[in-house]
């Protein structure tokens, strides 16, 4: 009963939030372009599907994961939980003895992007555009490596207490490198995959990440150093679908006899 | 009617292997890192249900709305040839929906906090009402602002890398001006800005721009819209940060 009540507080929420949308497309449409959509009958169900299908999501997500991942991420960052395997006193903790926490970011990053529908929306256009020859998995699976490997090295960052912006601007370095040398044709998709990637399901979580370890680790402040992760999840899968695009090329020219 | 079904439930299928990783990575902690068993299994099976059945509703539902919106508008647009309500369109849209993202709104609350723990502004409730509007503001507009950068490119034919490149050298400039504590979430909105309904949309709008010009390809000059629309919030973030610094 509880739950049915939960679900439809969940599904008004969501319907408040893409109501405006809807009807400033719907307004747009009529006003600036004349008529109605051409076939808005399952335009109007499709929407009934967003609505209702974002409310459980949500609903979902805040019953469970999100609760369970705070949890996680508390009891992984605690100092008590890190002398268990280490010898040493709290003070004397270095960056090597958060291995779990490193573990922990890499797994979090990577399986968060990979249920990212934002990412999903976008993997199916670009695998419709394509023609195909872009998988709907190979491309989630480059970005949520870059993912997992972004939140991991974030939460390093945030242990060493290292400036953002070195990282930042490595980063980016790097990118400029990847891009003069990649096909041209994934570069516009690889810079769309960064920001896709940070979403619904990732933020909250990694948020939630950063803010405890900030707190646990001394020295920082969850002020200064807590915010910042979701940067380094933006930045690495641009890395790392550039990296998967070379290798294809690469690969190809392996195969072909000169 | 029987065709929808089948989608719906494929839709099903792929969402649970979509989820399974975020089970596997949980179950591996609690049971191996924790040792822990996890409580309260039967609520945590019925979330996971709604999480399932949801993600697949959204998708299904995305095939049907969304994605036939943005591209149905970018056609019609496009066939118009009316530049001032294409941009206008990208404006509205990258605003409207960025103003009214809840992930936004969280954030910028959390950003008032830190600007009064740093003493950037008094440290009373309404000037961080006013500090985290402003901010909210800034981001929305950042994002309009985003798209219609994005959607002239697409029609004048821009150097994508060219741009993004640019902006980011622009912000690794701000980055060494702007107060220290305004950084990392300057660094952050660009990455939360961009949300799950309106992803899609503007997805299917830049393909469906780029396959409506002529001498126009979808895979190279339709992506790039989202690029833009978390390089740009960037930069108004840390100048927002500079100004307030400033007064």
């Amino acid at each position: 009963m509880e739950l049915i009540v939960f679900s439809l507080q969940s599904i008004v929420d969501s319907a408040v939030n893409v109501l405006p949308i809807a009807v400033f497309l719907f307004v747009f449409q009529r006003l600036v372009i004349g008529g109605v959509f051409p076939n808005w009958k399952p335009i109007m169900a499709g929407f009934l599907f967003v609505v209702v299908g974002l409310g459980l999501f949500l609903l979902g997500l805040e019953q469970t994961l999100f609760p369970l991942g705070r949890l996680m991420a508390q009891q992984l960052t605690n100092p008590d939980f890190l002398l268990l395997s280490v010898e040493r006193g709290a003070s004397a903790l270095v960056w090597q003895d958060y291995y779990w926490v490193y573990l922990f970011a890499l797994a979090l990053g990577f399986s968060t992007a990979l249920a990212e529908p934002a990412l999903i929306a976008v993997a199916m256009k670009a695998n419709m555009v394509s023609g195909g020859t872009i998988g709907m998995w190979g491309l989630r699976l480059a970005v949520a490596i870059g993912a997992g490997v972004g939140v991991s090295l974030g939460c390093f960052r945030i242990i060493t207490g290292l400036p953002l912006h070195y990282f930042i601007a490595v980063g980016y370095l790097l990118v400029i490198v990847q891009t003069a040398m990649a096909p041209k044709h994934i570069v516009p998709l690889a810079f769309d995959s960064g920001g896709v990637t940070t979403s619904t399901v990732t933020v909250p979580l990694v948020t939630a990440l950063g803010l405890g370890l900030a707190e646990a680790v001394s020295g920082r402040s969850p002020l200064l150093d807590g915010f910042g992760l979701v940067a380094f999840a933006a930045l690495f899968p641009i890395i790392s679908v550039l990296a998967y695009a070379q290798l294809v090329v690469l690969r190809e020219r392996a195969s072909t006899p000169v | 009617m029987k065709n929808s079904l089948l989608a719906l439930s494929k839709d099903g299928l792929d969402s649970i292997r979509n989820l399974l990783p975020i089970i596997v990575v949980i179950s591996f902690f609690q049971l191996f890192v924790f040792r822990q068993p996890v409580l309260g299994l039967i609520s945590i099976a019925i979330g996971g249900c709604l999480v399932v059945a949801g993600l697949a509703f959204f998708i299904f539902g995305l095939r049907l709305a969304l994605f036939p919106i943005g591209e149905g508008l970018a056609h019609s647009l496009a066939k118009k040839g009316n530049v001032f309500w294409l941009v206008a369109f990208a404006f509205a849209l990258g605003f409207g929906t960025t103003f009214a993202e809840p992930a936004l709104i969280a954030i910028a609350a959390e950003a008032a906090e830190v600007a009064a723990g740093a003493e950037a502004i008094a440290p009373t409730l309404e000037s961080r009402d006013i500090y985290a509007r402003n901010l909210r503001l800034t981001v929305a507009v950042a994002v309009g602002v985003a798209l219609v950068v994005g959607v002239i490119r697409i029609l004048a034919d821009w150097s994508l890398p060219l741009l993004i490149i640019c902006g980011y050298v622009l912000v690794i400039l701000l980055t060494t001006i702007a107060p220290k504590e305004i950084v990392g979430i300057a660094y952050d909105s660009g990455g939360v800005t961009t949300s799950t309904v309106t992803v899609p949309l503007v997805a299917a709008l830049g393909v469906g721009l780029a396959s409506s010009l002529k001498g126009r390809n979808p895979m190279t000059d339709g992506f790039g819209l989202i690029a833009f629309a978390s390089l740009i919030p960037i930069l108004f973030v840390l100048a927002y940060g500079i100004v307030v610094e400033w007064n």
